[in-house]
């Protein structure tokens, strides 16, 4: 159990490592889950079937990123669990019954009886918006060092109408990859006005956490730092243009591209967190506690590790299985 | 007590929380192999009529499983929220319990349901049938960590308290602590009966609509015979539980029995009204020894008694009696009444077959569908409620465990869980109902029967 060094140091490292991935994975992969859920009053009837049919399969292995996510800070830093969830209770309870009226909306729109069918649709989109929402209050509150005033209350509506936007956002440039025609072109258009709302969330994001704490000021403002964190955000800048140049040529002939535009936004994304995770780092709930000081025993993180090192490769391949399965264009979702 | 008291309200609220949660996993553990069996009955019989079967029970699974994801989370978040003395205590126990859920059973179930639902066309039927039984499979580990982690709450081994931290010690003996292998049999056998009356219900309902279709004939044998042989099985599993929880929480079992004072020939009470307060119980009827037999198999042997769990200055160390007393007859009059429908639906079909089968026992096998929801609750409020005031057994109090929230935030958020479970409840009963209506439409006497659609190749 020694031979990497001290195992109370580099094993919160590891869980610190895989709880960001698992966030990450969630964020982009029920990203666009719940963005299809959002662009929901904007598509006809039949388009609608289409977006869901583009998810179907996926959706709950997607949301299950989340469960591992929480699971992992759950079982990893136990106290930091209770801390961030117990500050958090509201939005957490908002976010939890948004993703039962989301997740159990999916089954009823199909199987109730057809006079149902808009009533589901309305909570699969009220699901989908309470979680994206939510979610991003709980962002805000989390930059905000999980103080509650009138100030980070308003900073935290902020950062939820940017998830929400970017949430929207991934979904369209996922329905480019995966409808056709009429959708697909919708999908452009969704997209174009998304990534608006997606790039000035990044910069209001940007702006306002080291503004909040001098450390974080102090981590991306110090020499060299400045200089070896630059590619973070000019990155992103060139991501966003080069989005932006680009959803203005699709759909393209023979449906070129269709699936770049999905690429950005994930590298999008993940230039985000990154920026976020350095920032953060190595606290985990922010300036109170460190990943150091709230991780279990070591013991019992060890037996975890080594389930989640056999387990993950496993769970990413057939997960890729899955995707490979239900590959190409989107069609409506059957039994038989 | 105080209305907003956050104790009462956070327990109220998991309490609601797992209550609605598990009414799901509780079907889909079972209904998995079950249509592993429809399958495998279609392969060998080539007789689409299992097919059918299929294609209608898969629905519900589809229902019942989206159900208890969405449940599920909620819990996950909670023990945060309104527990965090639970993770704080015993979170290197219950951590990699959980995280060994998700990781091994959570994933693969939520991975391969996407093509057991929507791959039948486009993955070759040997591949269709093993994402089915992978999902099968799945639910069913998903249980078995579940239930190590809630019967080590009751009978926990294999730790040490440093500091008022549990840390494990021996994981083999957390995870096969004593009253686990009992408490896995009892409810994966409890999930086996759940579905096979849930079978029976639906497909006698079916029949009184008329439906004369060979997929509800089948369906209805099916669920007789399954309900038939595995009822005896759960009440001899039920009673080594019993003989278990006996040695291991004698408070508990005092409960059940409504026993007040320990001592030989500890009669058996059909009905009584426990009063805490006066420690006695008003309205016995009573079968003189019967108790003493059932647990020690002697008239004479001793039955615990809850006075043995009051503690010198007063302080009640055994759990509230009623509900306990209550729950467990709940469920075990539940199980006679599956008998009896079983045995007696078996054996009819014996001497007249699916046609013959009169309809006063299709009424009652209709309301009886839901028998097995209610068995598995009041079993687990028996078991649970029966662990107070113990939130683990001997290490932790459920009062030590909750948050500093404010009551009237739990007292919002529970509300909310309340509506949204009522009409969510509603919800899936009617569109079980519905997708049956649907389903018998198509399968009446004169409907004409379609080719089945065809897997990939």
């Amino acid at each position: 159990m020694n031979m990497f060094g001290d195992p109370a140091i580099w094993l919160p490292l590891a869980f610190a490592g895989l709880m960001g991935l698992s966030i990450l994975i969630y964020v982009v992969l029920d990203g666009f889950d719940l963005g299809v859920g959002l662009l929901f009053p904007f598509a006809t009837e039949a388009e609608k079937d289409r977006m869901v049919g583009s998810i179907g399969p996926f959706w709950d292995a997607n949301e299950t990123w989340l469960v591992l996510a929480v699971g992992l800070l759950l079982v990893a830093f136990p106290q930091a669990h209770g801390a961030i969830l117990g500050t958090l209770y509201l939005p957490v309870a908002v976010m939890l019954i948004g993703l039962i009226l989301r997740g159990v909306a999916f089954e009823f729109r199909a199987k109730a009886p057809a006079p149902r069918k808009v009533m589901w649709n309305h909570a699969f989109f009220a699901g989908s918006f309470l979680t994206a929402f939510s979610q991003g209050v709980m962002l805000g509150l989390y930059i905000m060092g999980l103080q509650i005033t009138a100030a980070t209350l308003a900073f935290s509506v902020l950062t939820g109408v940017f998830l929400t936007v970017a949430y929207s956002f991934i979904a369209a440039v996922w329905l480019i990859g995966k409808a056709e025609g009429d959708l697909q072109r919708k999908a452009v258009g969704w997209a174009r006005g998304g990534l608006w709302g997606a790039g000035l969330g990044m910069a209001a994001v940007s702006a306002a956490s080291p503004m909040v704490s001098a450390r974080i000021w102090d981590k991306w403002f110090n020499w060299p730092e400045v200089i070896l964190l630059a590619p973070l955000p000019l990155g992103s800048v060139a991501l966003v243009i080069g989005l932006w140049r680009l959803l203005g040529r699709l759909p393209a002939p023979q449906d070129r591209w269709c699936w770049l535009p999905f690429t950005g936004a994930v590298g999008l994304f993940v230039l985000a967190f990154g920026g976020l995770a350095y920032s953060f780092y190595p606290y985990v709930v922010p300036e109170r506690l460190t990943v150091f000081e709230a991780a279990a025993a070591p013991e019992s993180l060890f037996i975890i590790l080594i389930g989640a090192l056999v387990v993950l490769p496993v769970i990413i391949a057939y997960s890729v299985l899955a995707y490979t399965v239900f590959r190409g264009k989107a069609t409506d979702l059957r039994y038989d | 007590m105080d209305v907003l008291d956050p104790l009462v309200l956070s327990r109220i609220q998991f309490a609601a929380n797992i209550s609605f949660h598990i009414l799901f996993p509780t079907i889909t553990i079972a209904l998995g192999w079950v249509l592993v069996f429809f399958k495998f009955r279609f392969a060998a019989t080539g007789d689409a009529a299992w097919m059918r079967a299929y294609f209608f029970w898969v629905k519900v699974f589809a229902l019942s499983f989206a159900m208890g994801v969405v449940s599920g989370i909620t819990m996950s978040f909670q023990f945060g929220t309104n527990w965090p003395g639970f993770m704080n205590t015993v979170g290197n126990i219950a951590g990699p319990l959980l995280a060994y859920e998700v990781l091994t059973a959570f994933f693969l179930e939520a991975a391969f349901v996407g093509i057991m639902l929507f791959g039948y066309s486009r993955v070759p039927g040997w591949a269709h049938t093993g994402a089915t039984v992978i999902v099968a499979l799945g639910t069913t580990v998903s249980a078995f960590w579940i239930i190590a982690l809630n019967s080590w709450m009751h009978t926990p081994q294999g730790f040490e308290m440093r500091d008022g931290v549990a840390h494990a010690t021996d994981w083999a003996a957390i995870v096969f602590n004593p009253s686990m292998p009992y408490r896995l049999a009892h409810m994966l056998l409890a999930s086996g009966l759940t579905v096979a009356f849930l079978l029976l219900g639906l497909s006698a309902l079916r029949r009184l609509w008329g439906d004369r279709s060979d997929e509800v004939r089948r369906t209805l044998v099916t669920g007789a015979v399954l309900g038939a042989s595995l009822i005896p099985v759960q009440i001899f599993m039920g009673d080594m539980h019993g003989l278990n929880t006996l040695e291991h929480q004698p408070a508990k079992v005092a409960a059940m029995e409504g026993n007040w004072e320990t001592g030989p020939n500890t009669p058996l009470l059909l009905f009584a009204l426990p009063d805490e307060a006066a420690r006695e119980n008003r309205l016995e009827l009573a079968i003189p020894n019967l108790a003493s037999i059932i647990l020690t198999h002697h008239a004479d042997g001793v039955v615990p008694g809850l006075n043995d769990f009051v503690a010198e200055d007063g302080t009640v160390l055994h759990p509230p009696v009623g509900k306990v007393f209550w729950s467990f007859r709940v469920m075990v009059g539940t199980g006679l009444g599956m008998l009896a429908l079983s045995w007696a639906t078996v054996l009819l079909l014996r001497r007249r077959g699916v046609d013959g089968l009169p309809t006063p026992v299709l009424l009652a096998a209709v309301p009886m569908a839901l028998s097995g929801w209610v068995a598995t609750l009041a079993g687990w409020y028996t078991t649970e409620i029966g662990r107070q005031p113990w939130l683990v057994q001997g290490v932790l109090t459920t009062e030590a465990a909750v948050g500093d929230v404010a009551g009237g935030m739990v007292a919002g958020t529970l509300i909310a869980y309340l509506a949204v479970y009522a009409a969510l409840m509603l919800a899936y009963v009617g569109a079980v109902l519905h997708l049956a209506r649907k389903a018998s439409a198509q399968g009446g006497p004169s409907a004409p029967q379609g080719p089945l659609p065809l897997p990939a190749e």
